[in-house]
């Protein structure tokens, strides 16, 4: 296990070089001078020279490059035109954001997606396995924006259930810590609070969640359908084991892998891609963050928001490398 | 003579098919003594598979269903028992092993979890034992490094260490009734031999009774007493292994002993019975093995015989005065 981990870790250099070298790449993509986008086309040359100056642009590419990843190693990912702030500070709480709801959203689409795939394979062509598979197929094709607008219109609008915008109630703070709220207000014992984030989380997670859940579920099936054919199971039956034991511990832990690499995607697209659930629902998180940013055509920010976001979405695919070994002790040996 | 521990009376299987109704098992009748070794021999397709798997209780259904006939464990009727008898019996009265040892163990789960489970559904044993009962199972069958095995993963093991793993898990409970479903036919033939000496072992040393089941009347002949040959759904001989050897009386029998290779056969080509096992339920009318007999008669296509003989039964018209 320690030397399969090891290999996965040194195959991240390569792609974690590569992947700088592609952000890196997007300021030189844009058309002409960056230093002109960046100050309008209104700016002086005296202007355009010193911010040339400034951001390094008066030197040889790949000496910027290595610039450039200096900066990132010692955490200087650079400063918002927008509000000349460290765009390292800023993120982090954007991030947080949009890990919370991830993380959350998460949770509820593998619990439902991993249990109806389950029932369904396990109730082959039953009433449950139909229903379930026209649900899963529902959840597939709805479009995540509408989806939202009828969560709130319904939920908030006209039962006035939960509230349909932002992280926090209006008028509370949270003191920030880790800037996970959920974890906060724990630490701060404030369980009022703590449940205000949960009401907050629930309507965006429900969102964000929907096509995930589909997907796992349907996996889970055709993998559990494959797995409870197999002759190893009916040795499993041949000692007198309860079909509930065999479904959820000896066919579950086959049928994993598959499922695991779809709860690894959609993970990283998750964190990376939430844009359209954080807009509809106010969420300050790190895809509105870089929404906001295109907007203003702040390209430092859009350049580290990538970079986050592509760190992560490496950083997700290496754990489901890593849960492979743990779960299948042939792939160690592969 | 020992009582018998399993019979199996009339018992008749049937898979229902877009296409109807398909006889595989017909109507079969055999019994198993304490602590014997029963052969049931025929070729792929005779039904050899379900009628363990409807013994176990493990018929893939839908679509196979038992619909006729009775399976007798020590006297219970388990033809049509609730699922919750059939799980205390499995493992624990009735155990089997299968054809393929490569995929009959679970890939994830190491040697020593699969080979405890059934002690710990069905015999309450303290964890400490446990591993000494897993350790004395493979010294058992044969296993070297018996405590490192128990880590270890299926993959890590051959063949035929695999099938002595399976025999050691369907052992673990000290079954009175062990149903091996090819256990050999996977393997080479060296393995196979040793395969075959180590159940009969068991079977002298636990007591055991082994319901053998192969298409190799080779093998049947290495350790079993008694031998039922069955053919298309139904059992068309059985008796003793020795009788059946000096004098087979059913010629689909006789082709199967024929059809053993002989090291010492001067003939380049090996004898096989022509044709192969009819699809369950495409015969109406006659005897099932009419088509593929050489020594078919007029009478043959028309009416079935009946199984009759006391010690060795065969189903046959050849053999019969009135024949």
């Amino acid at each position: 296990m320690l030397s399969y981990s090891i290999k996965r870790l040194l195959m991240l250099i390569p792609v974690l070089i590569g992947m700088t070298l592609i952000v890196f790449g997007i300021i030189h993509a844009i058309p002409g001078n960056p230093a002109q986008t960046i100050l309008g086309t209104k700016a002086t040359p005296e202007a355009i020279h010193n911010l040339n100056q400034a951001l390094g642009l008066d030197q040889p590419w790949y000496i910027q490059y290595f610039t450039y990843l200096k900066n990132i190693f010692s955490g200087n990912l650079g400063t918002s035109i927008q509000d000349n702030m460290p765009i390292a500070r800023e993120i982090w709480p954007h991030l947080a954001a949009t890990i919370e709801l991830s993380f959350v959203a998460m949770v509820i689409a593998v619990v439902v997606g991993i249990n109806a795939g389950i029932i369904s394979a396990w109730k082959q062509n039953s009433a449950l396995d139909y229903s379930a598979m026209i649900l899963a197929l529902i959840g597939v094709s709805m479009p995540i924006f509408w989806l939202g607008l009828l969560e709130q219109w319904l939920f908030s609008v006209k039962l006035n259930w939960l509230p349909s915008i932002g992280r926090l109630d209006i008028v509370s703070t949270v003191r920030p810590i880790t800037n996970l709220y959920l974890i906060d207000t724990l630490i701060e014992g404030q369980f009022s609070q703590f449940w205000m984030v949960v009401r907050h989380l629930i309507l965006p997670a429900i969102a964000l969640a929907t096509i995930p859940t589909a997907i796992i579920a349907r996996m889970t099936r055709s993998s559990m359908l494959e797995v409870l054919k197999s002759d190893y199971i009916r040795t499993t039956k041949a000692k007198g084991e309860r079909m509930g034991l065999i479904v959820y511990k000896y066919a579950l832990k086959n049928a994993f892998i598959p499922i695991l690499t779809v709860i690894g995607l959609q993970t990283g697209l998750m964190l990376g891609g939430a844009i359209l659930t954080e807009t509809i629902f106010g969420w300050p998180g790190i895809g509105l963050y870089v929404y906001n940013a295109i907007q203003y055509r702040d390209y430092p920010v859009i350049q580290s928001g990538i970079l986050v976001i592509a760190f992560l979405f490496v950083m997700v695919n290496f754990v489901t490398d890593l849960l492979y070994g743990l779960i299948d002790p042939r792939i160690k040996y592969r | 003579m020992a009582d018998s521990i399993l019979e199996v009376k009339d018992l008749r299987t049937s898979f229902f098919t877009d296409d109807g109704e398909v006889p595989a098992v017909d109507g079969i009748t055999f019994s198993v003594k304490e602590g014997e070794i029963l052969g049931l021999v025929g070729e792929s397709g005779c039904g050899k598979s379900v009628t363990s798997l409807s013994i176990m209780g493990l018929l893939p259904s839908p679509p196979g269903k038992i619909v006729g006939g009775q399976i007798l464990y020590k006297g219970e009727d388990i033809s049509h028992a609730k699922e919750s008898r059939m799980r205390k019996l499995r493992g624990n009265d009735i155990a089997m092993i299968f054809q393929e040892p490569m995929t009959s163990l679970n890939p994830v789960f190491t040697i020593g979890e699969q080979l405890t489970e059934a002690i710990r559904l069905h015999k309450k044993m303290p964890k400490k034992d446990l591993e000494a009962r897993a350790v004395d199972l493979l010294k058992m069958v044969g296993l070297p490094r018996a405590r490192e095995l128990l880590k270890e993963y299926p993959h890590e093991l051959s063949g035929g260490m695999r099938q002595r793993v399976m025999i050691a898990i369907a052992m673990s409970c000290d079954p009175k009734v062990l149903i091996a479903d090819e256990p050999t036919t996977a393997l080479d033939v060296t393995i196979q031999a040793q395969i075959l000496d180590l159940m009969a072992k068991l079977n002298r040393e636990t007591h055991t009774a082994i319901i053998l089941i192969t298409h190799d009347l080779g093998v049947v002949a290495q350790v079993c007493k008694r031998v039922v040959v069955m053919y298309a759904g139904k059992v068309v001989e059985q008796g003793d292994v020795r009788d059946i050897f000096n004098h087979p009386e059913h010629p689909y029998t006789e082709g199967l002993i024929r059809s053993i290779p002989d090291l010492f056969s001067k003939k380049d080509t090996l004898y096989t019975i022509k044709g192969s096992v009819p699809k369950p339920g495409s015969i109406k009318k006659g005897c099932l093995f009419a088509p593929r007999c050489p020594y078919v008669m007029d009478k043959c296509r028309t009416a079935e015989p009946e199984l009759t003989g006391d010690r060795h039964k065969s189903r046959c018209f050849l053999h019969r005065e009135d024949a």
